[in-house]
């Protein structure tokens, strides 16, 4: 009975967050929401029995990319509205819903067929009890998955790098408040006030 | 009433037409990123509930995979905006398309 109802309160705030993130006007508003949505997601994944994974969620997608949508938003004007010229409506809302559909079919397709066996099925130790899914997680991860975690790791390593490199460029002299420029407007406006001088004589 | 997988998947995949609604719709590009960290968590809670199915561990692998994925998409992709927002003043794609087609 718990399960039906927290299932029920996860997915309705987790449809309205998101929907509140596509239609906002404000980015501010489309991000915070977006943030509150991840956790609510999490929500879900500790339904699931996932719990490793909802704590992965919480930490990397509410703490760490929010955190970096947050910083890059203090280079962009958030505080005013966007405006957007929208053209065709209907047709991306039909196109959407058909997306939708497509999901599910696409996703639901193999569970029909019955010739389906789990790769990793849960385990159970020697004793008999299950063993705790963040345990049996690192198991898996380090054995069966080793390769591709470390392909993961070292993605991140160049995105980080590409981070850097991409946005740090220049980074040493505002853009605002450059000293040579403002010595060129002080030279200028020397040259400015000569003129005016010599008129006025 | 029991909460099985088509629940979960029925709710996947109303979120995952949420972010490609936004995708289409969108014109700015901070927004757009924000409608493809929806597909993306849409797609995980799919895998999530199919492993939990099947009692198998491969979605929630195939999830932390996606997680990886998505965080240095979004380290490549907001330094690209931050270079766009330099050079445009303005993150409209109507702005930035220097094509005409």
């Amino acid at each position: 009975m718990y399960e039906v109802i927290a299932f029920y309160v996860f997915a309705v705030s987790t449809t309205i967050l998101f929907t509140i993130t596509a239609m906002s006007k404000n980015v501010l508003y489309a991000m915070s929401s977006l943030a509150a949505g991840m956790v609510m997601i999490s929500g879900l994944f500790f339904l699931l029995g996932a719990d490793f994974l909802g704590v992965v969620q919480l930490i990397v997608y509410v703490g760490a990319v929010m955190a970096l949508y947050a910083f890059a938003m203090m280079f962009f004007d958030a505080t005013k509205d966007i405006k957007e010229r929208h053209q065709n409506a209907p047709l991306v809302f039909l196109l959407g819903g058909l997306m939708a559909v497509l999901f599910v079919v696409m996703f639901s397709a193999p569970i029909i067929g019955d010739n389906i066996q789990a790769l990793y099925p849960y385990a159970v130790d020697e004793f008999g009890n299950s063993i705790k899914n963040a345990e049996y997680v690192g198991m898996i991860l380090f054995t069966k998955y080793l390769i591709p975690f470390e392909v993961a790791a070292v993605m991140l390593l160049v995105a980080m790098i590409a981070g850097i490199i991409l946005a740090g460029k220049k980074m040493d002299y505002s853009l605002t408040e450059c000293e040579v420029s403002d010595e060129e407007l002080k030279v200028e406006e020397l040259d400015i006030a000569e003129k005016l001088k010599k008129e006025e004589a | 009433m029991e909460i099985g997988i088509s629940h979960y998947l029925i709710l996947s995949g109303i979120l995952f037409s949420i972010g490609f609604v936004g995708v289409l719709r969108r014109k700015n590009l901070l927004m757009l990123f924000f409608a493809t960290e929806i597909m993306l968590n849409a797609v995980n809670v799919a895998f999530a509930a199919i492993g939990n199915y099947y009692g198998d561990l491969s979605g929630q692998m195939f999830a932390f995979f996606i997680i990886a994925v998505a965080a240095s998409e979004v380290a490549v992709g907001l330094g690209l905006l931050i270079l766009l927002h330099k050079r445009y003043g303005s993150l409209d794609l109507e702005v930035i398309s220097s094509m005409k087609g």
